[in-house]
């Protein structure tokens, strides 16, 4: 689908003040569909997303891309950055970075706002959103330069259903519109509905990985049976 | 940089008036005096010269002409004036005119000095009822003149109590705190009379001729650099010691009272 | 108290009568002062954001430094400024010394120094908040410094406040290196020092109200300015 996968993880570990965060890690990743990252808190998820976005230090290993073009990258963070900036000027930064023409400019923050409703407050400050508004601005932010692979870290985490549902389907569409969409969840019901692929990181280490349609239905180890059953996995 | 500051400089300070300029440092009490006010638009009309002051001590005042930053010096100590031009620092001495340093206390009177015989019996009763005493303590003129005092009388500053206070400070500062505590102090005649905070202090001995204070003036040594306008102290000095000068030196007065005498030879 | 009352009704009067003196040395102090918080702004805030984004080998050493030099006693500033700029120093042939303009250097080297510190301060709160989103974006170091100052303006408004009110009230080091010269470096604060020397407490309590309005004055009027601003994004 994209020429920046397969993406190779080779022996990659990452320790924090002496700590084992993660690792060792080898994994080969070419996605034919959104791919989620599932694991209990802590197991690593967040840690193994920054690795592959190359915006996380590793102390081993090696992490290669078929094509190392970090501008094709997109990310969002669990608690969504928002700049202290109008609503537009959120989704016109990432452009005027790379100094894109004032028309284009505002031509692409037209459709966002329209694409994710919130064009009546596109001049209203960003800190004042709401939590679900902030996190689909955060989402539209990272697909204004248009991004082969996004990678979103729990975005859902702290929203309700409703924002849960809009924000699902707007990953669905632009998952079908051609991006590669890596992100990690614990909820294991977003899982099932967004996952082609499934990578399942138990205590910093990749414990299974597989088409998510198998593993849901197969497990092939007990602690991602137990984690699918929702029992405490350690 | 250099054409930065300056052109910065001069966008902001451009000067409109056309007369010429000169710095000389002089001292506070000159200052204090009021003096400068009647002197210097005198000068301005007669000779289109703006004389800049810098106020300072004394012994500042010396350095700012040993530094070569003023382009002449009017202090009171007569001592280090001829030291000053001995070194080549001032081209020579003139002297102007004189004042002279009075005693301030508290009205009171504890030490009775009010009947002294002379300055140095004055400060010998000060010394023996270890009344409070506020010295400047700056190195300044005045401060010298007091030390010199003490000496003549036989005293040694450095073995007073802690009735002798020198503060460090200038002519005003000092009568301040003389003032707030009710203490004795030397001062020039010209800045207590001009002085604002006498509270409960009052003049209360003067008149003895070793308490006379003889300005002079010190032009600098245009050696030194070629920014100083020797030219110009040179004007200033035949004026300082004009007729005009003298005229209005000898008729300043405060509370009808005259505060200086021209003595300057032609 | 009946000198506080003096000094309230000296003020009123100066003030009242438009008087030509306290006009001249007033506007001299803004000028002052106003000149030295641009030049120093443009040093201490790039400075102290850069300090803030950025990781060397000397950094805390630095900042140590920058706080340490906060405490600066003025007077030692004014003395060494002096040395530099005395015809017999260094600088002696740019013929500064005495003017408005070796005043704005003192006050350039007292506040700068203080703007810096409370920029980085502000900086680096900032910075935590951004710095996970601008890493994402592949930001250069100058657009992150760009960033944050343009972000952070409203708490940089305040570092340089800061600055203004140290500059405007500081007499020690103006009154070495302007000579408090009648006409040509007096300012408020020199004046004061002056009319206090010559017990006039009345005048130099009513010049000190002037300063204390002054700086109110110049503090609201440049929050009016920044709220206005702020309304159209804030």
């Amino acid at each position: 689908m994209s020429a920046l996968f397969p993406l190779t993880l080779q022996g990659v570990a990452v320790r924090r003040q002496g700590k084992r965060i993660i690792g060792p890690i080898d994994l080969v990743l070419n996605p034919q569909g959104p791919t989620i990252v599932i694991g209990p808190n802590g197991s690593g998820k967040t840690t193994l997303l920054r690795v592959m976005h190359g915006v996380e230090r590793i102390n081993a290993g090696s992490v290669s891309w078929a094509a190392q073009d970090r501008s094709k990258h997109a990310f969002v963070f669990q608690s969504p950055i928002v700049l202290r900036r109008s609503v537009a000027e959120n989704l016109a930064y990432p452009l005027r970075l790379v100094r894109t023409p004032a028309a284009q400019i505002r031509e692409t923050v037209a459709y966002w706002l329209d694409r994710i409703g919130l064009g009546s407050v596109q001049n209203s400050p960003a800190t004042r959103l709401s939590g679900g508004e902030r996190q689909k601005l955060a989402i539209a932010r990272a697909l204004v330069r248009k991004p082969d692979v996004l990678f979103l870290d729990e975005p859902c985490a702290n929203l309700d259903g409703h924002a849960t549902h809009e924000i699902e389907t707007l990953l669905q569409e632009i998952s079908a519109a051609g991006t590669q969409l890596v992100m990690a969840t614990h909820d294991m019901g977003q899982a099932r509905r967004l996952a082609r692929d499934l990578v399942f990181v138990l205590d910093g280490k990749i414990h299974e990985t597989g088409l998510a349609s198998e593993k849901f239905a197969a497990p092939q180890t007990a602690a991602l049976a137990a984690f699918l059953r929702g029992d405490i996995v350690r | 940089m250099k054409r930065l500051l300056t052109t910065v400089a001069m966008l902001l300070w451009a000067q409109t008036s056309g007369a010429e300029e000169m710095r000389m440092a002089v001292t506070t009490s000159f200052d204090n005096s009021g003096l400068a006010d009647v002197l210097l638009p005198a000068i301005k009309a007669d000779l289109d010269l703006d004389v800049r002051l810098l106020v300072v001590g004394t012994g500042q005042a010396l350095r700012l002409g040993e530094a070569g930053d003023v382009d002449a010096v009017l202090v009171h100590s007569k001592a280090a004036e001829e030291k000053f031009v001995a070194a080549g620092h001032g081209t020579h001495r003139r002297e102007i005119m004189y004042n002279d340093f009075v005693f301030v206390g508290p009205k009171a009177d504890p030490a009775a000095i009010v009947d002294a015989a002379s300055a140095a019996d004055a400060v010998q009763r000060i010394e023996a009822a270890q009344a409070p005493f506020v010295s400047r303590g700056d190195d300044s003129g005045t401060h010298k003149a007091e030390q010199k005092i003490w000496a003549s009388a036989g005293l040694d500053i450095a073995g007073f109590g802690d009735w002798y206070r020198p503060v460090g400070a200038g002519m005003g500062a000092a009568l301040n705190t003389a003032s707030g505590m009710n203490a004795y102090i030397v001062s020039d005649r010209a800045s207590w009379l001009n002085f604002g905070n006498k509270g409960d202090l009052a003049l209360l001995y003067s008149g003895d001729p070793a308490l006379f204070n003889q300005y002079a003036l010190l032009p600098v040594n245009p050696d030194k650099n070629d920014s100083i306008r020797n030219d110009l102290a040179v004007k200033l000095e035949a004026w300082l010691t004009s007729p005009r000068a003298a005229a209005l030196i000898n008729g300043y007065k405060i509370n009808g009272e005259a505060l200086f005498v021209f003595n300057a030879t032609p | 108290m009946v000198d506080i009352w003096d000094g309230f009704s000296a003020a009123f009067w100066l003030i009242a009568s438009f008087d030509a003196e306290l006009w001249e040395i007033s506007l001299r102090s803004l000028r002052v002062t106003l000149t030295a918080l641009v030049i120093a702004s443009v040093i201490a805030i790039p400075l102290g954001t850069y300090l803030a984004v950025q990781r060397f080998r000397y950094r805390r050493f630095v900042i140590s430094m920058i706080n340490a030099l906060m405490g600066l006693p003025p007077v030692v500033v004014g003395l060494i400024v002096y040395i530099l700029l005395s015809r017999a120093g260094p600088f002696g042939v740019l013929n500064l010394l005495f003017t408005p303009t070796a005043m704005i250097i003192a006050q350039v080297v007292i506040i700068t120094p203080v703007i810096a510190s409370i920029a980085h301060q502000s900086m680096r709160e900032l910075w935590a908040e951004y710095h996970d989103l601008l890493i994402s974006l592949n930001t250069s170091k100058w657009q992150r410094i760009v960033t944050l100052m343009r972000d952070g303006r409203r708490n940089l408004l305040t570092a340089a406040l800061a600055g203004f009110g140290r500059a405007i009230g500081e007499v020690g080091a103006i009154m070495i290196v302007g000579g408090n010269i009648d006409h040509v470096t007096r300012v408020l604060t020199t004046a004061i020092a002056l009319e206090t020397g010559k017990g006039d407490f009345a005048l130099a309590l009513g010049l000190g109200f002037v300063l204390i309005g002054l700086a109110i004055v110049v503090n609201l009027a440049i929050h009016t300015l920044s709220r206005t601003e702020r309304e159209g994004q804030w």
